[in-house]
């Protein structure tokens, strides 16, 4: 397929998803349900199956999508519904572009068919397995690098407090939600300011965390374990608000949209290319500040040796704190990034949690330059394993590698070997 | 599973004078150079290293403990002192070198197999086994108890007699330790040196013969000091032999029979307390550690790397 | 607003065959948390491969119910193997990573087209225990006191649920006793000590891993009589976390906490969200909290608060002694 006709196909993609922004239209029809047309690019896919469920997970009804890619579910009321595509039932080479096939929508009023927008990635397309693995080399750095920006901090606190925060996915999605209000509701800054605005936030909202609550905890002598527990219950209870304040939707930023770059067999939006020079900018900056900075010294100080740096005369509770600002602050640029190149949602840091999980535990849990490596080989991993296997099952191997540098190396890359005794 | 039986170690009829003396007597005409032969070693270690990054922790060429004698190490911060401890006991790997046990071979042996052939140590820093009471801290120790299996543990009938016995013996040490009345408390209530004497008494469970003591008057009030002495000053009379690391040269010159000296890794002397309270080589290594710790982020990675190894073999954490 | 409506509901929860499913999960934990000091952040995983085990030897490989019963312990026995063997000699925080994370693995897995063959997919397997159900002797609804009832169906489940229930209580309380729940007490304490008395911590860590995992993969199982389906959701991380809270509000480390906790978790979760849904009906709301969805949401923030507030202050649950979590080490 020529280049220029996959780079026509997209800009109409990219054109109809401005015209329908906001995920979802209402179109009169006899009774209430979901609808929707499924097109990749200017082709309808006919023959995909849809399945509706209610609140409860059961199957309320399902439709196969007509030759014209149209298809609707009636409900016999309205609701919390789930309504998930079936990927393994899309032809061949059409792949979701979504962060998900599933959505979780409710439906308000009588009589009304809610229109479901799925949006397909055509790029790969009878691409040459050469081509597709550029292509998908390109997007794991992409994710790689989010992946990295976000570790950075749990790393770092871990290296440096000894816990293990479970509660940092919703810092990576509380950054993300933050910049979108600011983005979008009421005061609709420009994309640059709101997530100027967010990262100050999401510092703020780390620095807080470490302030009201570890240091005070710590003071305690609250044991590892009860650590660990308080962790989890955070991320339940923010998690839980997150969705209470932004909602169960998926939502975009308000970010010019361009036409497509083609760099050799490479297809992507320009806002992807910026996100990853930004990125590797942001990284950059990090290593610098930890280099050559006196903070970024005393953390790496603190991150090796907690008593040690403490008996060199460094203020470790005020480096700790100083890593939980910039913890956020960097969890809040990644959930942006995450964002800008996909889309936002509540669940977003919780799903990337466990690839940060993998990346620092690659890396070498507590190294700074461990988290950014490894997360780049957790993201390119990932997305490079799609040319062969199911995308579904992406971030399954992953997860299987983090299994196998604890059965290898378990101190990872980049980190020292432990001291057992 | 199977967990390799230990004979329980016979107690002969004292030797006049005392066993500790006559096995102390042997020493006296030993020379006093680090590697000297002993008549009667019970632990042989050859050619012992460990590094930590560039550093080199432990680096032992050659040293025997005599058998039935208590044997101080001592040496500056960051010696590798409680480091070479934890190679000996399997709490470490080494990265060279191998060490038999009553002619055995204990190179890479875990450490709880370890405790099993009669080599049992305890800590720097007591490890209370806080929400257990002292009485079940004791019993712990004991070993051959079947109902630690899995399978026989849900019938108290299997394993009943064992645990008689078992309590009896730690009664039995309570009592010597004078830990009798605390009994029953939670281990985490007990006193700084009354930890101390818990964790000795509570390695006596396993019956080992060669007890290896880390630091065991650390942080211990005077008035306690006495009685922890007195403890360590008996283990040889009941047939063990000990080792023990220790700051309080009065407390070296005190009790022990040989003193083994390590700087920087290495054993750079070794003699009866006198010969070495006045080898000039040992002066000079404690006079040589009065530098200063705290300036060391100051003063370069080298530095960094270098108080970093030595507060790591030291064991702070 | 009808108080004795919310106050049923909650006890016939309480009693239901989800807390006894619960309290399984949360025995299983105790045994892991609770006595040996095993941070295993992937019990819903445990309980999922209980449940699948049984599902695919009956749906995929046409094995009788009764065959399959075993296949799902024998799932748990291995899943506790796989996860333990490259985890148990490292650091705790190793071992809590590799727990949510393996179950997580293994959720996506069963859940994607690639596994769907064998496992249903997203859409699950169904009709696995009709022969349990055949044999219900209770018919419509029993009725207990005033408005507590229960279906006849979830009468006959959570009979045999809370009977399994006390079997493993038993069962667990006879082992630690036992100088063998003393070592895993011992290595909870701390490991080199144990280590240093001759107990191969490994070992004993492994066995914790294998009994509090296989304990959970009996939940799984009880839970598929119940439900005679089988399907990944309910095995989210979430659960995991209802079991954690369960355990705390009980009491970790002793014998009836589980229980209790089980039980007081879902009294409490139907009161609250039944509690919140009434003041949304009367209009005693703000707008963004009227939805059932939302109420329900905010009960889980709640959960999430209850874990992190009980953990700090009150780690011993609710009716635990405070003094023995004062001592320090």
């Amino acid at each position: 397929m020529a280049a220029r006709q996959v780079t026509r196909l997209l800009t109409t993609l990219v054109l109809t998803a401005l015209l329908t922004l906001g995920v979802a239209v209402a179109a009169l029809a006899e009774g209430e349900g979901f609808a929707g047309t499924l097109m990749a690019g200017e082709d309808p896919i006919p023959g995909a199956e849809v399945v509706v469920r209610d609140a409860d997970g059961n199957e309320v009804g399902r439709a196969t999508s007509a030759e014209d890619g149209s298809w609707a579910v009636i409900t016999d009321s309205t609701g919390q519904y789930q309504v998930e595509l079936l990927t393994d039932t899309l032809p061949d080479g059409v792949e979701l572009t979504d962060a998900s096939p599933i959505r979780d929508v409710r439906l308000t009023i009588g009589g009304l068919q809610l229109q479901i927008r799925y949006d397909f990635d055509e790029a790969v397309v009878g691409a040459s397995t050469g081509d597709k693995l550029v292509q998908n080399l390109f997007s794991g750095l992409k994710t790689g690098l989010i992946i990295a920006i976000a570790a950075v901090g749990l790393s770092l606190i871990f290296g440096t407090t000894g816990l293990i925060n479970f509660a940092h996915g919703e810092l990576v999605t509380f950054g993300a939600v933050t910049a979108w209000f600011l983005n979008t509701a009421g005061l609709e800054l420009p994309i640059v300011l709101a997530v100027l605005g967010a990262v100050i936030i999401g510092g703020a909202f780390g620095g807080l965390q470490e302030w009201g609550m570890f240091a005070r905890l710590r003071k305690r002598r609250v044991s590892g374990f009860q650590f660990l527990t308080v962790t989890i219950g955070l991320s339940l209870l923010y998690q839980s608000t997150l969705r209470l304040w932004f909602g169960n939707s998926f939502e975009d930023y308000v970010i010019e949209q361009r036409p497509p770059l083609e760099i050799g067999p490479i297809l992507t939006p320009p806002k992807d290319v910026v996100v990853m020079v930004l990125a590797l900018l942001v990284l950059l900056g990090v290593a610098a500040m930890l280099q050559l900075t006196r903070m970024g010294k005393a953390m790496r100080a603190v991150a090796d040796n907690r008593d040690l740096a403490e008996a060199s005369g460094i203020d470790v509770s005020r480096v700790i704190l100083m890593v939980w600002v910039l913890g956020g602050s960097l969890a809040t640029v990644g959930g942006v990034f995450q964002g800008i190149t996909g889309n936002v949602h509540y669940l977003n840091g919780f799903k990337l949690l466990l690839l940060m999980f993998a990346a620092i535990i690659l890396g070498g849990l507590g190294s700074a330059y461990g988290a950014i490596v490894g997360g780049i080989a957790v993201g390119i991993t990932s997305e490079v394993s799609v040319v062969w296997v199911s995308s579904e099952l992406k971030e399954v191997w992953a997860l299987l590698i983090l299994i196998g540098v604890l059965l290898v190396r378990p101190q990872g890359i980049l980190g020292r070997a432990e001291r057992l005794g | 599973m199977d967990e390799p039986h230990v004979p329980p170690v016979d107690h002969p009829d004292p030797v006049p004078g005392g066993r500790r003396a006559a096995a102390a007597a042997a020493l006296a005409d030993l020379d006093c150079v680090p590697g000297v032969e002993k008549p009667d070693p019970i632990l042989i270690a050859d050619e012992v290293t460990r590094r930590f990054g560039g550093l080199t922790a432990v680096d032992v060429e050659h040293l025997e403990i005599q058998r039935g004698v208590i044997t101080a190490l001592i040496g500056p911060n960051g010696a590798g002192k409680t480091t070479f401890f934890n190679l000996l006991t399997g709490f470490d790997q080494p990265d060279t070198g191998s060490w038999s046990f009553d002619g055995e071979q204990l190179g890479r042996v875990p450490a709880h197999a370890v405790a099993h052939r009669g080599m049992v140590r305890t800590f720097q820093l007591t490890k209370a086994l806080t929400r257990l009471t002292v009485i079940e801290n004791m019993r712990l120790g004991a070993t051959r108890q079947t109902g630690e299996r899995f399978i026989t543990a849900p019938f108290r009938a299997a394993w009943r007699g064992r645990e008689d016995d078992i309590t009896a013996q730690a009664d039995e040490l309570l009592k010597r330790f004078r830990l009798d009345h605390v009994r029953d408390d939670y281990a985490g209530t007990l006193s700084g040196g009354q930890r101390k004497l818990r964790e000795m008494a509570r390695s006596l469970m396993v019956k080992p013969r060669l007890v290896m003591l880390d630091e065991p008057m650390a942080g211990v009030n005077p008035a306690l000091t006495e009685s922890l002495l007195g403890h360590v000053k008996d283990l040889p009379e009941d047939g063990m032999t000990v080792v023990f690391v220790e700051h309080d040269m009065d407390v070296v010159m005190d009790i022990s029979d040989w003193v083994v000296v390590m700087a920087q890794g290495r054993i750079i002397a070794e003699g009866t307390p006198h010969a070495v309270a006045s080898n000039p080589e040992v002066i000079d290594a404690y006079l040589g550690e009065h530098h200063d710790d705290k300036s060391a982020y100051e003063t370069g990675p080298v530095a960094i790397d270098h108080a970093l190894a030595r507060s790591v073999a030291e064991g702070y954490e | 607003m009808d108080f004795s409506l919310i106050f049923t509901s909650a006890l016939r929860e309480a009693f239901g065959t989800q807390a006894a499913y619960y309290a399984l999960l949360v025995i299983g934990l105790n045994v892991h948390y609770g006595y040996t000091g095993l941070l295993n952040f992937g019990q819903a995983g445990f309980a999922m491969v209980g449940a699948y085990g049984v599902g695919i030897m009956v749906t995929w490989a046409g094995w009788s119910l009764w065959a399959a019963l075993p296949m799902g312990l024998v799932g748990g026995l291995l899943f506790a193997l796989l996860l333990g063997l490259p985890t148990l000699r490292l650091r705790g925080d190793y071992f809590a990573i590799t727990t949510i994370a393996a179950s997580e693995i293994l959720r996506r897995v069963i859940r994607s087209s690639w596994a769907s063959d064998v496992t249903g997919g997203t859409s699950g397997l169904g009709d696995v225990a009709p022969e349990f159900t055949r044999l219900n002797p209770f018919d419509g609804r029993v009725k207990l006191v005033g408005q507590w009832s229960y279906f006849g169906s979830d009468v006959w489940s959570g009979l045999w649920t809370w009977a399994v229930v006390l079997l493993v209580t038993l069962l667990v309380w006879l082992l630690m006793r036992s100088p063998w729940g003393r070592v895993l007490r011992a290595i909870r304490e701390d490991e080199d000590a144990a280590r240093s008395l001759g107990k191969n911590v490994v070992s004993f860590k492994l066995q914790s891993l294998v009994l509090g995992g296989m304990i959970g993969s009996l939940g799984g199982i009880m839970l598929t009589l119940q439900r005679s389906s089988v399907i990944d959701q309910v095995f989210e991380p979430r659960t995991t976390f209802f079991a954690y809270a369960a355990l705390i509000l009980g009491g970790a480390a002793t014998t009836f906490g589980p229980i209790i906790g089980s039980m007081l978790f879902w009294f409490l979760f139907t009161a609250s969200t039944q509690f919140l849904r009434e003041m949304a009906r009367q209009g005693w709301m703000p707008g963004f909290l009227e939805s059932s969805d939302s109420t329900g949401t905010l009960v889980l923030a709640m959960v999430g608060l209850l874990i992190v507030l009980l953990t700090v202050f009150r780690p011993q649950g609710v009716f635990g002694d405070r003094q023995e979590l004062l001592l320090d080490g």
